[in-house]
């Protein structure tokens, strides 16, 4: 029994204080992406959620160069960026796949420029793979309580705008014919997606932070036909991605003779990406199942769509 | 408008219309266009593609604002604070993937311009149930919304409107999509619940055979201008020729009503008419 436990967690796992706060921030990022997930899944948006990640890598790098804190260079161009995509047309959909290119071109040229400034200087060593894959070993105790009031801040945001966001998805027309600001409550929606890119940026790397965003949130639409439970099902899988990665990277360094730590972005993406392909498993999606009493009707065409 | 202020007289007037004038890009959509709705009327917003009905519909809404007239609702000057007025637009995409019940989207109805989070209350799940009940969608009030069909989808939406009790509902053409048979259950359904719920309803749609036998008026709009009243006084060759401009004829075949280019009217200038003959 002992043995099994130690070939699970190995030595120290639970005393790592690395752990700890990887584990801490994972979990918390995860939370916060999950949700944002469900509305950026729901609105089409996935496009949009990976721009703001490279945003967030130039910031990051920015950062990098400048001394600054991680943190604050991630989310606070990603803000920028979603501002500058809703400016320029992200919310109509025919300018939207545009704005979004365009502001990822210039991120990503950014990016490319903050990096090669920071290998010049040689002020950090790895700073391209921390930006762009990740550094949730690598963090300190004191982010956790920007990544938690940002991400509490993030999620409030979407609980006040929630209803009309959703009858904004839904459809736009309906919900400015009821009286919704649709364009503002579109803005403030981009603002949270660009914190919760931000953090998971920080957490997986930005050109991983999608993973975390969108697999969590597209896995669980296809679990529930409600949206409340959409959310719940993304924040079990997001945390579970995460803490399981945690730990796959930790015991990564006791696999063979090396001791080499596999990164711990590529545990927790693989994870997420197993758990979508798995959600499509027949039988598992919800609305597909037979014998539902209350959707004879719906029921019968999805299996001639099915077949 | 001697006409309009005898049916006001007779029912009170939900909607009034009065002088509305839209141009877009420099053209010209509704031109001085008038008409009135009274309480409980089923009216026919009538004319071929590109006439101006939606630009109309937006205006009753408030969504457009007209360079010229005014749009009084209930009594009162529109304005989107005040909300007796409910809409189905006419293009309303539900993605198969969306995790939402059919039931879901009529709360969203009642509640989806409010902030904040929703708490549960069992008075909205009994009003969505009665919503559900009077647009015979019950069956499938468990279902994905995206996986209904085009005549139930049709009718969620109906109840999502209706949900915020107003006394007027507006329809932006709800039959384009749909199949001969569900389109006329949808017709009858909204004639059920003008009648049952007082509730003016106008409907905008290309092809007048269809509403027939339940509008109780008609605005018909051609070349951004309008004419009402009840069928016998608008659809005639001389109210539709003054309209479109030139020369229209009037044939009543087999109990529908077909309005084809007269042997004065050029043809090639009324593409809708087409599509009206059709």
């Amino acid at each position: 029994m002992h043995q099994v436990y130690t070939a699970i967690f190995e030595p120290g796992f639970f005393a790592s204080a690395q752990v700890h706060i990887a584990a801490t921030i994972g979990a918390a990022v995860a939370v916060v992406c999950s949700v944002t997930g469900v509305f950026t899944v729901m609105r089409g948006q996935s496009f949009a959620g990976h721009a703001l990640g490279d945003v967030s890598a130039a910031g990051g790098s920015g950062a990098l160069l400048a001394g600054l804190s991680p943190v604050a260079g991630f989310v606070g161009l990603g803000i920028a960026g979603a501002a500058t995509m809703d400016v320029i047309g992200v919310r109509r959909l025919r300018g939207r796949d545009l704005a979004t290119g365009v502001v990822l071109g210039a991120a990503i040229g950014l990016s490319a420029l903050f990096l090669y400034l920071t290998s010049v200087t040689g002020a950090t060593t790895g700073a391209v793979a921390q930006v762009l894959f990740g550094s949730i070993f690598t963090t300190t105790s004191g982010t956790i309580p920007a990544v938690v009031i940002l991400g509490a801040i993030s999620l409030a945001s979407l609980g006040v705008i929630c209803r009309p966001l959703l009858l904004a998805t839904v459809s736009p027309d309906i919900a400015v014919a009821r009286g919704v600001p649709v364009r503002l409550v579109g803005l403030l929606y981009m603002l949270a997606l660009a914190v919760s890119v931000g953090l998971s940026s920080l957490a997986t790397g930005a050109i991983l932070s999608t993973a975390l965003l969108i697999g969590p949130a597209a896995a669980a639409l296809r679990l529930t036909k409600r949206v409340a439970r959409a959310m719940g099902i993304a924040c079990l899988t997001g945390v579970l991605a995460v803490l399981l990665g945690v730990l796959l990277a930790y015991d990564s360094y006791y696999w063979g003779s090396g001791h080499n730590g596999l990164p711990v972005s590529f545990f927790i993406v693989s994870i997420v990406f197993i758990t979508y392909l798995a959600s499509g498993l027949p039988g598992l999606r919800e609305g597909r199942r037979s014998g539902q009493p209350a959707q004879p009707a719906a029921a019968a065409r999805h299996d001639k769509i099915a077949a | 408008m001697t006409e309009q202020a005898r049916l006001g007289a007779l029912s009170p007037q939900i909607l009034t219309v009065d002088g509305v004038s839209v141009s877009l890009s420099g053209r010209q959509i509704l031109d001085e266009v008038s008409f009135g709705i009274g309480a409980g009327e089923f009216t026919g917003l009538i004319g071929p593609n590109g006439a101006g009905k939606t630009t109309l519909l937006r205006v009753i809404l408030g969504l457009q604002r007209p360079a010229a007239g005014q749009v009084v609702v209930l009594g009162r000057p529109r304005s989107l604070r005040h909300q007796p007025v409910g809409y189905v637009p006419q293009k309303v995409v539900l993605d198969p993937d969306m995790p939402m019940r059919a039931r879901d989207l009529v709360a969203l109805g009642a509640d989806g311009n409010r902030y904040g989070l929703r708490l549960p209350s069992r008075e909205r799940g009994q009003a969505v149930a009665e919503m559900l009940h009077a647009v015979d969608a019950e069956q499938f009030a468990d279902a994905r919304v995206g996986n209904l069909s085009g005549g139930e989808q049709q009718r969620v939406l109906i109840a999502q409107a209706l949900i915020s009790r107003p006394r007027l509902l507006l329809l932006d053409e709800p039959l384009a999509n749909l199949d001969l048979r569900s389109g006329q259950e949808i017709i009858s359904l909204l004639a059920r619940i003008a009648r049952e719920q007082h509730i003016a309803v106008l409907l905008s749609a290309h092809e007048m055979n269809p509403l027939l036998p339940v509008m109780e008026r008609i605005v018909y709009l051609a070349g951004g201008r309008a004419a009402s009243g009840t069928t016998a006084e608008v659809v005639t060759s001389e109210v539709l020729s003054r309209l479109y401009g030139y020369h229209v004829e009037v044939l009543h075949v087999h109990g529908r009503v077909l309005v084809v280019a007269g042997p004065g009217g050029d043809p090639a200038l009324a593409p809708g008419l087409a599509a009206e003959a059709g």
